[in-house]
Formats: structure tokens, C-alpha cells, sequence
């Protein structure tokens, strides 16, 4: 329940018993000015709203459904689409040097407007009322609602946004169910190439201009526009200009209809069908929370999620098409040893027993742990007591720094760094792995586990230094250069494959849910490492599932004590305190503080 | 509940042998046994009984000519009198399907393709016929009216594989069917 | 022992065990076909030879109307696979369906086919068994098969089975007693227990429920008249056709037929008896019954209709001991037993199922009491010309007082179900 609605409930059961005037400085309603709160009646009941929210916002916390298409409380508010018209009115003012009068609910009588005004840029005001039904609100939704659907193709079966279409949506609940149109319909450009990733079909467009402004004003890009005008508006990109930007997929997202659609996702599946599983995104240190669709065992799509402490409303393209990599045919499947050699397929019993006795049999110091910054904090917690079990403290991760994209995208290019860092108790977690390298080159080294790295590919190490290894243990999803010289290779399990917890680089800790099954035999990585850890030390019991393992991290580790996997919830929560900020938070907050947004 | 107490007839001294009515009961069986051997039966005529009881033999004797024009049998896909496929792979029927007997891959229509604007059609269209359960539902969710249940009942095979139709076998039952929705036609 | 009777024995029991399975297959076809007529069906009736499967274009159809359903019937029985559950007395199950189809079989050899043929001196009686006992043999054997019964359900470890066991048991012993005191006035009548024998006297005096000739002539002629004690004969009749109701219908009883097939009535109990069993096991139990049935028919036939004979005085017409003759008689045989089996069929379809206490108040309250009466009944009326009409009518009024009396103990003791009592 919101909170302003607790504070109306109060209003309301308070008000009966209130009705003699000595109680009426008293009343929750006269100190709203003094909370900066406004009174509002929204469909005939009065609930408190903070001062300048906008009168759509104000429905919404009143649980009443305004229908729009072009506001969005990420973006400024032009008000074009007039689909959010609702009735207003304000108490009449009084004659000069007259008292107000008031009702015996205490509050004045509302005047209404007989013009119908948007809600979506208007703000709330003392004492004024808004109609989201009604005579006046209804016909003026049918009609805009007609004037919307004159030019729109009304290919629905064909269209990628059915299922998830405000224009389907708002026409069955709003519309006439029947158009008075005569006339020939105006045929603009159909499936346009506009970018990379980004189909343009403008027939179906009505003219909201979301993705205009997001270009504007997120991607700060500004390649859309409308050209044309009247009912032949529609919009373009820009003369020698593609949408190209790698925040293009988010107008898919936003656009109200099917005017925009992914060309990744097009014609791939009806959205009906899809189920949605919350979850993060692991390709950066972000942790962009997303929504990862899928049917059967198959994802079809990655959206963004919103939270205001992350990543807005927004994701990179980069980011979200990664999830293909997980759908390639060079998974991992079954466990392999080799043997002359030659990889062959193994049992799991058989692999870990492999993997076990080639690491006990060395010395502590000849052993060490390349793990990854992309493991989860329960596989950074075990992979920290397999090394407490062996004794070695040769553990390291691999760093990945990029460029930060000043958005979304951080420099750290690592999921869990912050959490390597907090497991392994240092500032550093990557330090050891020039150590590591050159105790490998030098011989020194012996045995090694590699974690989800392709040490040839990403930790500068050489084919010739891996050779000189008498043990190699690899876990990886799919087949790549370090683990065809292992000696032992476990087929583990992709982002959307497991539950996990990450801790992003401003310090907040994040879970990413399952969403399809690992193919053939792949296990958790959680689970590998466990197996393992039981065949090196004997009194090690395993937890039955990936929450035992989370509470032992969140018992041994400090910055997670108190932490269960239920109580992180789906927005995730802050453990600790790293400095660093989201550039496109930064720019969101101030676009909010100026009044260009609601947020 | 109340209890109601039932009182059972009062029988006759003959009638309590039973043998009166037992004989009778016999004589009844044997009169609509020989009548249901000459091929008297009530109902024989209507049924087209094969002179035996009111039953049809069936692979020689059909009911076709009788079969309502609403009967509903195998679900096919149509094309237009253009020759242009009608579905558009929208997945209602997939959808709506409630043994989950039609699967859909939809695909695009590349751009050279004389129907290109209607931009999606299927890849593949499977409706496996061990699953079908003839209720209709796809035929009436289409939008396109693309697929329809013909009159055809006699749906046989020896494998699993062939029993599911593909998107070839579909249209090959369904054919051709004009006079519905031109949504695709040039004014549009 | 003469090598020729071994060889004819031996011929005899290959040939009517062969025509007593042939029977039971005629019987399922029977059943089936004839119940669907009732049911204004058709039936099996286009069972073919599978040539197809042999790679042949199509499959051979014999313009018999599905006369080979029985032979694909058992094929399918044979093919299925026989499955034995876990809990089961594991020996008791198989041996089970075994104690049901052997008895049924064994009866078959007391049983007179045909008439005896004569090869040269030797007279070869057309029974596998000319047995002097034959009618004790046959309840001595038959009551064997309760066994298989009860086993089955006590082996199967599961309770449906069990009731329909217990059921069975019961039902099968109680109507035992019916069943032998039902025939002791014809016994007492032909003054003897071989078969073969109260099937010639029946050929010579008439059937025995169809008295319409003797060795005096036809009914209507005066030589059947001038015959001694034909009064006694006919006024016989009462006696004999309340034995032959009371016997008919233990014979269903004994049989587990409809009305009285409780032991595996499937509304109540699933399947009865051989709900766990499937395949040969299951088609042994099945094969028992209507073995048992084709049994009760041949049984009923031989003592109330003649037999072998084809009645009204052509027996005589023909030579005795002609090989020829006998294959007639054996003919004559086996149509009577079918009308009997199509009448089997005709009561399970038109009479419903009876209560279980329906079925044992029948069997204890009326038919023991009517069987026991009927005995001295039969025993006045053959004692007639010996004790004279005054002994007659006294002999009858003390029967009468007798009857009375126990059947007020009867009624008496019996207690009225209470419509209150759930």
C-alpha cells in the first residue's frame, strides 16, 4: 500500500467523528500544507499528494488508470497524444470578502470544468478534483481513440506489439469498437530501415513522439524526428543518419504501439506466449535489472526492468542481445577428461574424483585459482574455501576494464567485482593474477582451477604456459581454447541458466533468477564447486541448494550478514559503500530536479 | 434428511412366482432380438443400418452425404483466390488450442516476394492430428480466417511422424477458399 | 483291457475335449454376435485372415461373418503379455485359473455324446467315461472349480478380488445343495445314475419333460395309452418340471451367469475374481466358465431332453450301432446343447443381476425347501402304484402339513430388512 493512501484511509476514518468545529485545525486535511502535501479528490474520494506531482501521477496513486501514450515518467511531457483528458475542477472562488463555504466533509465544493484537461502535464492544486470517468472523460477517450485509429493498418495479427499494445488495450476498454472513417486511409512508409536494430513501420505510429524525446533527451543522440504535418506526420530519422545508437532497442520498448519493433525479436514469437522471469544483467558491473522472456526452454527477448537505483527504465543494446551467445551450439554438455590427449565425455562422479586428485596431491603452493569476476558471490564463496581447503592463497579473478559509455555501461566490465572483492577481503581482487601468470611461466605452479575465463583469450597467458601445467581444471559454458588443454572440463551454467546474487559496482546487491534449464548435463557452477570441495575436504558438507550456500556467505561474510535470498527482493539492496555512481542516474536526477521529468 | 419410507407393491400369488414375467421379459428380448436380425429396428432406416441393427458398416457405407455442413474434421489451412497463404502466423490458433496440437514457426516474407507487405507468414505450420481434438477453436480465433475444419474425417498413419500435418499437407486438405476477408487486397 | 477300447478312448477324449473347446469358442462367438443382435448391434463379423502382415496386398476375408473372432480371440490371449503383479501368493495365482478349467473339462466325460457305435463286436459307448455314477461324478468334479475361484482370490492379494472369491464360494456351495436335490426324483425316476443309460430310456419312454411317446406309440395313438402307469408318468411331470426349474437355475448359479454372475460383477467389484489377472491366465478363467456353461447345457440336456436322441420315436427307425447313425446323434447332441446356450444368453439379457442377499435368501430359503418338498413329492407319486390311493392321499396330506410348516419356519425365520436400518 502506498503511503499516501494510508494517510487517506486515516483521513477518512477520522473525518466522521470530526465534525465539530473544535476539532478542525486538528484535521489531517489542514496540515497538509504544512507536510507540503495538496488535497485532491480523485473520483470522489480525497487522498493527500505531495505538491507538484503531476495530476496523472495522482490518479496513479489513487490506483485509478488514466490511459496515455505519449507521457512517461522518464521523459518530458508534450502532451500530444490527448489520451490522457480528464475532467477538473476547482472550488469557485469567492466573491470578495466572502468566507469559503465549506461542506460537512469539511472540504469546499468543486466547480467543474466542462473542458476535459490532460493529466499528463497539468500538476495538482488545493482542493481540486479530477474525474477519470465519466460522461465527459469517456466520450472524449472515444474520440481520440477514433481520431488514433483513422490512419493505424490494423494489422494486429501481423504486428510483433500485439498482446502488448496500449492502443489494443485502450481500444477495447475506451474505444467505439467501430470507426465513422469514409475516407481513403493515408499509407505512409512500412517496414523502414532505420537502424541496426530498430524497424520503423509508421503506418501503425501515432505520433506520441516517445522515442523522439528518448533520443533527445536519455540518449542524447537526436536522430528522430517528425517531418510532415497533419495527418501526414510521421516520423523519420534524420536525412544521412541511422538510429544506430546502442540505446536504440529502449524506443522499441517504449513505443505504445508496433510502430518500432526489434528486428532481433521480430517475427520470432507472439509475446502471449512468453513467460517473464526477473532478473539482472551480467554483462557489466551495472547489473542493469531486466526481464528475460522465454518459452520452453528458449529466451526470445531481454528487457529492462525498472529501478531507480540502477538503471532507470533503460538497457544497452549491447547488453540485451548478449543472451544469444547462451543459445550457440558450442555449449558445453558433459563433463570431459582427457585421455591421451583427447577430450572424452565423462560422468560427473568420475570428473570431480579426476579433478580432486590432481589438486591434493600437489603442494598448497603449487596450486592456484584463476576465478572470474563474473561468478556469482555463492561460487566466489566456495571457490574461496576450495583455496582455504587446499591452503593455497594463490586466488585471483580476471580483470575486464573497458570504457564507460557515460550511461549505463560501466568500465568495469566484470559483474561481481564488488563482490569478489568483498568475499576475498581485499581492495583488489584481480592482484594475484600477474603472480599466478608468472608462477605458471616459471613452473612453479602446478595445478590450476579456472573459473568461467578463457585464460588465451582474456588473462594474457600464452598456449606454451598452459602446456607446462600438470593439471588443469576448467569450468566454462562453452567450448573455447583454455579448456581444450584442461585436463578435467566441467560444462557450467550461463547467467539466465541460475539463481544468483551479484553485488553491482555502486555496492547493491542484486539476484538473477532462472529462467531456462542448462542443456545437457550442465550443472551450477555453485554446484561443481561443491562437489568438488567434498572430495577435498572431508568434513565439508554440502548444502542441498544454492540458498544454504548463500547463508554461509552471509554468515561468514560480513557485508552480507543478515542477508537472505528472500529479503534482497526483486530492486535488490545496498550492502556496502564503493564510491562510484551511474552517469545516466546522475543525468536522470538532474533533468528531475530542473522539472523536465517526473522520474 | 428425512427418511421416506418406501412401500413395495403387493404382488399376487402368481405374480410372486415371477415366472409370468420373467417368461414375458424373455419373449420381449427374443421378439426385438429377431427384429433387430431382419433389420427392423427402431431407427434402422434413419441410421442407414446395414440390415443388421441400426449399425453402419463402416469403411464400405459412409455418412458423408449426411454429414452436417457445420461437421467438424480435420483443421486445414486456405489460401485466397489470389493463391496468397491467408495465415499470417498471428499463433491465436497456437495459442487457443487446447490440447496444444498446433505448433507455429512464424517467418517473414523476404522482400522480393510478390505478398511482401503482408511482411509475416509461417515458416511452419504443424498440427498434430494425434492431439487434435476437432473442437473448432482455431477456426474460429482466426483472424485472417486461414484455417478451417473440413469434412475430412479419415485421418490414418502408421507412424507419429505422420500424423502430424505438416504445412504442405494443410494446405494440400484445405485448398483454395474465396469470398472471405480481403484484408491484404490493394485497397488495403 | 481290449486294445480296441483304449484306442477309441483315447480317440473319444482327443475328439470331445476338441468339441468341448470348440464349443466354448462357439460360445464367444455366440455371445457376442447374439448380444449384439439383442443390442441391435452387429457384432464381430469381419474378422479376416491377416495376410497383410505377411506382406500379402490384402488380407483374406472368409465369407463367414467373423465365425474366426474366437480363433483371434485366443491368438491375442496367447500373444499378450502376461503380467503377474508384485503382491500377489505368486504359486496359488497360477495355479488358480488351472483348478477352474480342468473340472470344467472333466465333467465332459461322463456325459453321453452320442449313441454307442459298434465296431464289429465291440460296442463303443460315445461317452469318454460310461460311468455308473455319472451325476455324482460330474457335482463331485464340479464343486472342484469353487477352489479355482476362491484361490484366485485369495492368491491375488487385493481386495476385490477377495470378495469376489468369498462371493463366489458362497453362491457355488449354496446352490450345490439345490443342484443335487433337484435331480434325486429323476434318479428315482430311472432308478439309476448312469448317464447312458437315462438317455436310452428316454429315447424308448419319451424325454423326460416331453413324455409324447412311449413303447406304445405316439400321445395321440391308443398304444400309448395301453402302456402301464401312464397316469403316474404324466402326473410326474409336476415333480420333474419344478426339478427341471430348480436345476436350470442352479446350473446359472454354478456357472456365475447373469442373473447370478455377482462374483465378478463389475459395478461392485471391478472384474471380480480375476480382476489381477491378464493374458492365458485370464482367458483359462474365462475359458473355465463357459466350459462350465457348455457342461451345465450338456447336463440339463441329457436329463430332461433326451440326450443324443432325436426324439419322437425316429431313433428306432434307425439302425443301432451305424456308424452314421452315432455322427447323427452326436449332431442331434450338440444342436440341443447350443439352444441351450442361446438361451443362456437370452436370460442374461433379460434378466437383471440380483442382490447378493437376493441371491442367497433363492437359493437357501426357496429352492432348498422347494428341492427337499419336490423329493417326496417325486417318491409319492412313483410310490403310487404300490401304496394304493388311500396311501396316496395320505402320503399327500402329511406332505402337504409338512410344506406348510417348514415353510412357515422359514419365513419365520427370516428377518424382515428394516427400512430404517442404513
Amino acid at each position: 500500500m502506498h503511503p499516501v493512501l494510508n494517510q487517506r484511509d486515516r483521513t477518512m476514518s477520522e473525518d466522521a467523528p470530526a465534525s465539530t468545529a473544535t476539532a478542525e485545525k486538528k484535521l489531517p486535511k489542514d496540515l497538509a500544507a504544512e507536510n507540503g502535501m495538496v488535497n485532491v479528490q480523485i473520483d470522489g474520494h480525497w487522498i493527500q499528494v505531495p505538491r507538484g506531482t503531476r495530476m496523472i501521477e495522482a490518479a496513479k496513486m489513487a490506483e485509478k488508470e488514466v490511459p496515455h501514450y505519449c507521457y512517461h515518467p522518464k521523459l518530458s511531457s508534450p502532451g500530444n497524444c490527448r489520451m490522457c483528458l480528464v475532467q477538473m475542477g476547482m472550488p469557485p472562488r469567492p466573491a470578495p470578502g466572502a468566507d469559503p463555504e465549506y461542506g460537512d466533509d469539511g472540504y469546499q465544493e468543486i466547480g467543474w470544468m466542462p473542458r476535459p484537461v490532460i493529466a499528463c502535464a497539468n500538476t495538482v492544486a488545493e482542493n481540486m478534483g479530477i474525474r477519470t470517468t465519466g460522461e465527459l472523460v469517456e466520450d472524449t477517450r472515444k474520440g481520440v481513440m477514433e481520431f488514433l485509429l483513422i490512419n493505424h493498418p490494423l494489422d494486429c495479427p501481423i504486428c510483433d506489439q500485439a498482446g502488448e499494445c496500449k492502443l489494443q488495450e485502450f481500444s477495447v476498454e475506451h474505444g467505439s469498437g467501430q470507426s465513422r472513417f469514409q475516407e481513403t486511409k493515408i499509407k505512409k512508409p512500412k517496414n523502414v530501415d532505420i537502424g541496426k536494430n530498430i524497424r520503423l513501420d509508421d503506418e501503425r505510429c501515432i505520433m506520441c513522439s516517445r522515442c523522439i524525446r528518448f533520443m533527445d533527451e536519455v540518449a542524447e543522440e537526436s536522430v528522430l524526428g517528425f517531418s510532415q504535418r497533419g495527418t501526414h506526420t510521421s516520423v523519420t530519422v534524420h536525412p544521412g543518419h541511422r538510429l544506430d545508437n546502442n540505446y536504440s532497442l529502449n524506443t522499441a520498448d517504449i513505443c505504445p504501439v508496433g510502430a518500432l519493433t526489434s528486428n532481433d525479436f521480430r517475427f520470432q514469437m507472439r509475446v502471449w506466449f512468453l513467460k517473464e522471469t526477473k532478473s539482472i544483467d551480467t554483462n557489466c558491473g551495472t547489473g542493469a535489472n531486466t526481464v528475460i522472456w522465454t518459452r520452453g526452454n528458449e529466451i526470445f527477448r531481454v528487457t529492462p526492468r525498472q529501478n531507480d537505483e540502477v538503471n532507470s527504465a533503460w538497457m544497452p543494446d549491447s547488453h540485451r542481445l548478449a543472451f544469444h551467445s547462451l543459445q550457440t551450439e558450442d555449449r558445453l554438455t558433459r563433463p570431459l577428461i582427457k585421455k591421451d590427449d583427447q577430450h572424452g565425455e565423462s560422468t560427473w562422479l568420475e570428473a570431480t574424483s579426476k579433478a580432486a586428485e590432481g589438486l591434493s596431491m600437489r603442494q598448497p603452493n603449487e596450486v592456484a585459482i584463476i576465478a572470474s569476476g563474473r561468478l556469482s558471490n555463492e561460487e566466489l564463496f566456495l571457490t574461496q574455501k576450495i583455496a582455504q581447503s587446499i591452503g593455497t592463497d594463490l586466488v585471483s579473478i580476471v580483470p575486464r576494464k573497458g570504457e564507460s559509455d557515460g550511461k549505463l555501461v560501466s568500465a568495469d566490465r566484470n559483474p561481481n567485482t564488488t563482490g569478489a572483492n568483498l568475499i576475498f577481503g581485499t581492495d583488489e581482487a584481480c592482484a594475484k593474477l600477474d603472480a599466478i601468470r608468472e608462477g605458471v611461466i616459471a613452473g612453479r605452479i602446478k595445478s590450476l582451477i579456472v573459473l568461467q575465463e578463457d585464460l588465451l583469450a582474456e588473462a594474457g597467458f600464452k598456449k606454451e604456459d598452459l602446456e607446462k601445467l600438470d593439471h588443469l581444471v576448467v569450468t566454462h559454458t562453452h567450448a573455447n581454447s583454455t579448456a581444450a588443454q584442461a585436463n578435467v572440463v566441467f560444462p557450467g551454467t550461463g547467467f539466465a541458466e541460475k539463481r544468483a546474487t551479484y553485488v553491482n559496482v555502486t555496492g547493491r546487491l542484486q539476484r538473477a533468477n532462472q529462467a531456462v534449464i542448462a542443456p545437457g548435463e550442465a550443472r551450477d557452477d555453485w554446484e561443481i564447486l561443491s562437489a568438488l570441495l567434498g572430495k577435498l575436504d572431508k568434513d565439508y558438507q554440502a548444502p542441498a541448494s544454492m540458498d544454504g550456500v548463500f547463508n554461509a556467505l552471509a554468515k561468514e561474510v560480513s557485508a552480507f550478514n543478515d542477508q537472505t535470498f528472500g529479503s534482497i527482493g526483486d530492486l535488490g539492496v545496498s550492502i556496502t559503500e564503493t564510491g562510484v555512481t551511474i552517469p545516466l542516474l546522475e543525468q536522470e536526477k538532474a533533468r528531475k530536479e530542473s522539472g523536465i521529468i517526473v522520474g | 434428511m428425512a427418511i421416506i419410507k418406501v412401500q413395495r407393491p403387493k404382488l399376487s400369488a402368481g405374480e410372486k412366482i415371477y415366472f409370468g414375467s420373467i417368461f414375458k421379459g424373455m419373449i420381449i428380448t427374443l421378439r426385438h432380438a429377431f427384429r433387430s436380425l431382419v433389420g427392423k429396428s427402431v431407427g434402422a432406416k434413419e441410421l442407414n443400418s446395414s440390415g443388421v441393427g441400426i449399425t453402419m458398416q463402416y469403411p464400405e457405407q459412409k455418412w458423408d452425404e449426411e454429414l452436417p455442413e457445420y461437421y467438424r474434421g480435420t483443421p486445414a489451412l486456405v489460401t485466397d483466390e489470389l493463391d496468397r497463404e491467408r495465415c499470417v502466423s498471428c499463433q491465436l490458433c497456437e495459442f487457443i488450442c487446447p490440447p496444444k496440437a498446433i505448433k507455429i514457426t512464424p517467418g517473414e516474407i523476404p522482400s522480393s516476394d510478390e505478398w511482401a507487405k503482408v511482411e509475416k507468414r509461417p515458416q511452419a505450420f504443424d498440427i498434430d492430428m494425434i492431439r487434435c481434438i476437432y473442437c473448432g477453436m482455431c477456426e474460429e480465433v482466426c483472424p485472417e480466417q486461414a484455417i478451417y475444419l473440413r469434412p475430412d474425417y479419415v485421418v490414418t498413419g502408421t507412424t507419429r511422424k505422420e500424423m502430424v500435418h505438416d504445412k504442405d499437407r494443410l494446405y494440400e486438405i484445405g485448398g483454395k477458399r474465396v469470398g472471405l476477408v480481403n484484408k491484404w487486397n490493394d485497397l488495403k | 483291457m481290449d486294445i480296441t477300447l483304449l484306442i477309441a478312448a483315447a480317440i473319444k477324449i482327443g475328439v470331445f475335449i476338441g468339441i468341448t473347446m470348440t464349443f466354448v469358442s462357439i460360445c464367444v462367438i455366440f455371445e457376442r454376435r447374439f448380444s449384439a443382435i439383442i443390442q441391435d448391434r452387429v457384432g464381430p463379423n469381419r474378422t479376416m485372415i491377416p495376410l497383410s502382415i505377411l506382406g500379402f496386398k490384402k488380407d483374406f476375408a472368409l465369407p463367414i461373418g467373423g465365425l474366426t473372432q474366437p480363433v483371434a480371440d485366443g491368438l491375442k490371449f496367447i500373444l499378450k503379455e502376461d503380467f503377474t503383479p508384485s503382491y500377489v501368493r505368486t504359486v496359488f495365482f497360477w495355479l488358480a485359473p488351472v483348478f477352474v478349467v480342468v473340472p470344467a473339462l472333466l465333467t465332459m466325460a461322463v456325459v453321453p455324446f452320442g449313441s454307442p457305435m459298434e465296431f464289429g463286436d465291440t460296442v463303443i459307448p460315445m461317452a469318454v467315461a460310461d460311468l455308473n455314477v455319472g451325476p455324482l461324478f460330474i457335482f463331485a468334479i464340479a464343486s472342484l472349480s469353487v477352489y479355482g475361484i476362491t484361490l484366485a482370490g485369495w492368491a491375488s492379494n487385493s481386495k476385490y478380488p477377495f470378495f469376489g472369491g468369498v462371493r463366489a464360494c458362497a453362491q457355488m456351495i449354496s446352490y450345490e445343495i439345490a443342484l443335487g436335490l433337484s435331480i434325486i426324483p429323476i434318479l428315482m425316476f430311472f432308478g439309476g445314475l448312469n448317464l447312458g443309460h437315462i438317455v436310452e430310456e428316454q429315447v424308448k419312454n419319451g424325454w423326460l419333460l416331453l413324455p409324447l411317446w412311449n413303447e406304445g406309440g405316439f400321445i395321440i395313438g391308443s398304444g400309448y395309452w395301453g402302456q402301464e402307469n401312464v397316469i403316474q408318468r404324466l402326473l410326474l411331470l409336476i415333480p420333474l418340471g419344478i426339478s427341471f426349474v430348480i436345476f436350470t437355475t442352479s446350473i446359472f448359479a454354478e456357472t456365475n451367469r447373469m442373473p447370478f454372475d455377482l462374483p465378478e460383477c463389475e459395478t461392485e467389484l471391478v472384474g471380480g475374481y480375476h480382476t489381477e489377472y491378464s493374458s492365458m491366465k485370464f482367458a483359462l478363467f474365462f475359458m473355465g466358465e463357459y466350459a462350465a456353461m457348455v457342461v451345465g447345457s450338456a447336463l440339463i440336456v441329457t436329463l430332461f431332453f433326451g440326450g443324443w436322441s432325436i426324439g419322437f420315436g425316429i431313433d428306432g427307425l434307425l439302425p443301432t450301432g451305424a456308424w452314421w447313425v452315432s455322427l447323427i446323434h452326436i449332431g442331434c447332441f450338440l444342436t440341443k446343447v447350443t439352444v441351450f446356450i442361446l438361451f443362456f444368453i437370452l436370460v442374461r439379457w433379460t434378466i437383471p443381476r440380483f442382490r447378493y442377499d437376493q441371491l442367497m435368501n433363492l437359493g437357501w430359503i426357496v429352492f432348498f425347501e422347494a428341492a427337499l418338498i419336490n423329493v417326496f413329492l417325486a417318491a409319492l407319486v412313483i410310490a403310487y402304484p404300490s401304496i394304493g390311493f388311500m396311501g396316496f392321499i395320505v402320503g399327500f396330506i402329511i406332505l402337504a402339513i409338512a410344506s406348510v410348516l417348514l415353510i412357515l419356519i422359514a419365513k419365520g425365520t427370516t428377518k424382515k430388512p428394516s427400512a430404517t436400518a442404513v
